[in-house]
């Protein structure tokens, strides 16, 4: 046998693999995209569950958003302090510590307090429960109690209590993700360690919101009359805590006739 | 053999997929979801729009004149995977927008026999050059057709109310088996 057809193939292949290896290498040169080394180390930082709490696309598009600048070091608000500071390592930054969120339900109008004006026998969704004349609450701005935000939460902090959704804080690490799922708009971002909060949504006048729920804020304003620090507002018949001013005193909790504002979180 | 012929026969009678089942796995894997899928079916057809292109210029005027064409299984491989390497960093540098839409899959496709296939194919064929090219555009459009019908399917599949045992990837096998009945229909035509 001929030697010669055995280093043939393997001269000629050898050729091929080396032709195909220097357009690969003059290539990698060529087409060459800069990228930030920082981005894969802040990239390795997050948590990775590309949940979209921060307004991008995920994890991935927070970090390049990091590192050229237009998303803070504490752009994560499911990270937290601790991602924050790791990012702020790497960045060369001090980590601005974000204040920690959670999520909270504005409405306490469970089983007991709040009055129905039909009984829904439909499927079990907010959306669809909503188009029907805005659910089977009474009132309009009450929580359904259908659980889309418990279907979106992917940490299990949110469940449908009583015919209400009650986020659970030390769960919450406020992505977001039920505020998207409400039809209603009832959940908002807190800060994480206040008590004084707002459990109630319902811009009707008055004498309404009493007769649908025994727990609604009737826009009173004995909570923004006894508030040594101008925190609470009622506007349009709800009260609203200014988070900025509150000192957590709980006067206006004291005075609330409806017990909407409280201090039980 | 006319160029529509060769373009519709690679579409329907000889689908990849259906009645050659080649490429099973991203047909299977990457068929949860619709976009995705036809994410996966634009980059097969572009890349198996250039293998069959790059494999038969290395075939006929490298292999052949050399009297190596026993070789074609590993010259072709060292080809789809080189070329799909370099597309990708082509893209990469010259469209981000595509190579975000691609990024996944593009690797994906360097192992896909169907790819290597189709190169084969025109080989076993004897097609010309441009015989070759509607050959591979043709099996890549029936690829890319198949895994969005089935995608389609598997959409619905989920809110559909299947026997317990047969929920995830067995219902999902008998459709693409169903599937693949139907397209037997098509065998014969040309």
């Amino acid at each position: 046998m001929d030697i010669m057809s055995i280093l043939f193939p393997v001269i000629v292949l050898g050729i091929m693999a080396v032709i195909f290896g220097l357009i690969l290498g003059f290539a990698g040169i060529k087409f060459k995209v800069e990228q930030d080394e920082r981005v894969s180390l802040v990239r390795e930082c997050l948590p990775g569950a590309n949940c979209g709490g921060c307004g991008f696309a995920g994890c991935d598009a927070l970090a390049a958003a990091i590192v050229d600048g237009s998303a803070p070091v504490n752009g994560c608000p499911v990270g937290g302090a601790a991602v924050a500071a790791k990012v702020g390592e790497i960045m060369g930054v001090a980590a601005e510590a974000g204040a920690k969120k959670t999520a909270f339900v504005k409405c306490s109008g469970d089983c007991e307090s709040a009055k129905d004006k039909y009984v829904y026998f439909g499927a079990q969704d907010c959306g669809l429960e909503n188009a029907l004349a805005g659910g089977a609450k009474a009132c309009a701005f009450g929580c359904l109690g259908d659980g889309n935000c418990v279907k979106a939460c992917a940490f299990d902090a949110i469940h449908v209590v009583n015919g209400v959704a009650v986020v659970d804080k030390d769960k919450c690490v406020a992505c977001g993700a039920c505020i998207k799922a409400c039809p209603k708009a009832l959940i908002e971002l807190v800060p994480y360690d206040s008590k004084v909060r707002v459990a109630c949504s319902s811009h009707d006048m008055p004498k309404p919101t009493k007769d649908n729920c025994a727990k609604g804020c009737m826009g009173c304003k004995l909570c923004e009359k006894n508030c040594p620090n101008e925190a609470v507002k009622v506007d349009n018949f709800l009260a609203k805590v200014d988070y900025d001013k509150c000192t957590q005193c709980g006067a206006c909790t004291e005075k609330c006739p409806t017990k909407a504002i409280n201090a039980n979180h | 053999m006319s160029l529509f012929t060769i373009f519709l026969a690679a579409i329907f009678v000889n689908n990849f997929i259906f009645s050659k089942f080649m490429g099973i796995c991203p047909f299977l894997g990457v068929s949860k979801k619709l976009d995705t899928a036809a994410g996966m079916g634009v980059a097969v057809i572009f890349v198996m729009t250039l293998a069959s292109a790059a494999t038969w210029v290395v075939y006929n005027l490298v292999l052949v004149p050399l009297g190596l064409s026993y070789l074609y299984n590993i010259a072709f491989i060292l080809i789809i995977a080189s070329l799909v390497q370099f597309v990708e960093m082509f893209i990469k540098k010259s469209s981000p927008s595509l190579y975000q839409a691609l990024g996944v899959y593009l690797p994906l496709i360097t192992t896909n026999c169907a790819v290597l296939g189709v190169a084969v194919l025109n080989m076993n064929n004897e097609y010309n050059f441009i015989q070759s090219l509607v050959n591979g555009v043709g099996a890549a459009f029936g690829f890319a057709m198949a895994i969005t019908l089935f995608a389609g399917i598997r959409e619905r599949l989920e809110d559909a109310p299947i026997p317990k045992a047969l929920t995830g990837f067995p219902i999902a096998m008998i459709s693409a088996g169903l599937m693949s009945i139907a397209f037997l229909g098509f065998s014969g035509m040309l």
